[in-house]
């Protein structure tokens, strides 16, 4: 390889993985981080908690700071965005006129929150939470007796009602769709979150839309469809996210619900890969089904996965998805991806939670939701995601029996 | 050098092989572990990422698993194994002794 070294577009969790793991491996050459935001890599699943809801000021959690950075030998070009990839001449040109030649590169650019644009005067006063500064302009607006609107019943948008409610808001939860979380968990599960909610005091607003929403003197009026209004003083919106693939589009790889990323997380450069939220990629454990995954684990294992085929081992990626998100003081894990069309089996776990496993057509584990205490159910999903990687066929009585140790059948 | 001292901790019975359980010793908290290979090792309760149990973790073989974002610890050394964990497990020593599990603090 020439001495170009390797180059990494977005500086977020799979970014830094990757590059602290080119350093692991041995990789010896120039690693470049370049990143739009003015921090240190720092992580995302905080800012919808701890960021929000503990109190004192609030700072980035970083995953490599500068002096680790350094020590690694990692260059961070903070501050700056990656604005054009010259795929001929290999070079990525910086938004500040900068030009950074690369060997390999690595799209790892994540995603934006979806916007939201309704009728009304104050559709663009909504706030949304992907980077720190968006949770510090929340933050800022959570305070006892506050009222808050949050639009939009996914992990994002109830992590923030539920911090909403620790700092003392009256919180006024709306979604569209028939219930919470539609995607991702079985109904079940959706329901026990959506009890804990109501429990801590969260008003739900489901299979409504909103006709508009207003700046009326010092609050905000949400108009319904069903005719209700709801005055607010804050409104988050947490629609969702939407891959950042417009470097990637503008030099003409190819674009399928992401980077389209083959089994390696090459992207249609053989030269560029991908890691993260901004990838689509084929997983091989779901019969190759293309899939993006918008989660902290995933843009973990594959940053990590990528640096290894970026040095050329060319090994296809396939892990178990995985991901958590806290609710008060529940937990909700799911391995694997979540699918009820087949046989569907509860695990009561009784105070400590329960779990939802998902067999398809021949029997196969495919997924396991939980709900409950970390403590409660985070071992048997752990096992669960053993089992789905080895594609094991489970019998649902074992699942079933709250008393038999999942271990065993791992053993079978 | 501060003071240590032996101090029992439980029953070798009330583990099981490859699993661990929570010990608490005044304000504070450990974890006690059996291996696959039936060793017994001692480390700080709480995960070094966030204060997390480990004793609800899983143990696989000689790792510990943490059950919150499942970084992982080796257990006879406490060297933290995988992401997000980045900071080594406190290890203590332990004795077995007339069927008691005893570790020093
Ligand atoms: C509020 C919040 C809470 C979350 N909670 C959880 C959770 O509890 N559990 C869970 O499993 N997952 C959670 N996630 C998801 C998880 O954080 C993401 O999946 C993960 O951060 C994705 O990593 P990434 O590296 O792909 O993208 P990111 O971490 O978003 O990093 C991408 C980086 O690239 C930068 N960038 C983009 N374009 C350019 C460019 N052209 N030039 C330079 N830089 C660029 C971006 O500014 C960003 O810094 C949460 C996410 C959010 C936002
Ligand atoms: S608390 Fe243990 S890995 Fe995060």
């Amino acid at each position: 390889m020439k001495d170009y070294g390797m180059v990494i577009v977005g500086a977020g969790e799979a970014g830094a993985r990757a590059a602290a793991e080119l350093r692991a491996r041995g990789w010896t050459g120039a690693v470049t981080l370049i990143g739009d935001e003015r921090h240190a890599p720092y992580e995302r699943p905080p800012l919808s908690k701890q960021a929000l809801s503990e109190d004192g000021e609030p700072a980035p959690v970083t995953i490599l700071d500068r002096p680790k950075l350094e020590e690694l030998g990692i260059r961070l070009l903070s501050g700056d965005a990656a604005a054009r990839i010259d795929r001929a001449s290999h070079e990525v040109h910086l938004a500040g006129g900068a030009r950074v030649p690369y060997e390999r590169l690595l799209l790892a650019t994540g995603a934006n929150p979806r916007k939201l644009s309704l009728p009304g005067n104050a559709s663009n006063e909504m706030l949304y939470l992907r980077k720190f500064e968006d949770a510090l302009a929340i933050r800022g607006r959570l305070a006892a007796g506050k009222r808050a609107v949050v639009i939009g019943g996914g992990f994002i948008g109830l992590e923030t009602a539920a911090s909403a409610r620790a700092k003392g808001c009256e919180v006024t939860l709306i979604e569209a769709a028939p219930r919470i979380l539609m995607r991702g968990v079985p109904e079940p599960i959706a329901a026990m979150v959506e009890e804990l909610h109501r429990r801590n005091g969260v008003s739900f607003k489901t299979g409504t839309g909103i006709e508009s929403v207003n700046r009326e003197g010092g609050e905000y009026v949400v108009s319904l469809a069903d005719g209700s209004r709801v005055r607010c003083d804050v409104i988050v919106t947490g629609i969702g996210a939407v891959p950042e693939t417009s470097l990637a589009a503008e030099c003409g790889l190819e674009i399928e619900n992401g980077v389209k990323a083959d089994e390696y997380l090459a992207t249609s450069d053989p030269d560029i890969f991908a890691a993260g939220d901004c990838c689509s990629f084929p997983h091989p454990l779901y019969e190759g089904k293309r899939i993006r995954l918008e989660a902290w684990r995933n843009a973990q294992d594959q940053g990590t996965h990528a640096a290894g085929n970026m040095l050329g081992d060319r090994a296809p990626y396939g892990a178990v998805p995985w991901f958590w998100s806290d609710q008060y003081d529940r937990t909700l894990q799911v391995s694997g991806l979540a699918d009820p069309s087949n046989t569907t089996v509860l695990r009561d776990l009784g105070d400590a939670g329960k779990l939802y496993f998902h067999l398809d057509g021949e029997g196969r584990l495919v997924s396991a939701s939980g709900m409950g205490t970390p403590g409660g159910i985070a071992k048997d999903i752990r096992l669960a995601e053993m089992l789905i990687e080895k594609r094991a066929h489970p019998s649902p009585e074992s699942l079933a029996d709250a008393g038999f140790r999942l271990k065993e059948l791992l053993k079978a | 050098m501060a003071q240590t001292e032996w101090i029992e901790a439980c029953e070798v019975d009330d583990i099981e092989e490859e699993d661990v359980i929570r010990f608490d010793h005044g304000d504070r908290t450990f974890a006690i572990y059996r291996t696959d290979k039936g060793d017994f090792y001692a480390s700080d309760g709480y995960c070094t990422h966030e204060r997390f149990h480990l004793s609800n973790g899983l143990v696989m073989g000689s790792t510990i698993e943490c059950p919150k974002h499942n970084g992982r610890f080796d257990i006879p050394t406490g060297a933290a194994k995988r992401a997000p964990v980045c900071v080594d497990l406190k290890t203590y020593p332990v004795k077995l002794e007339n069927g008691k599990v005893y570790i020093q603090i």
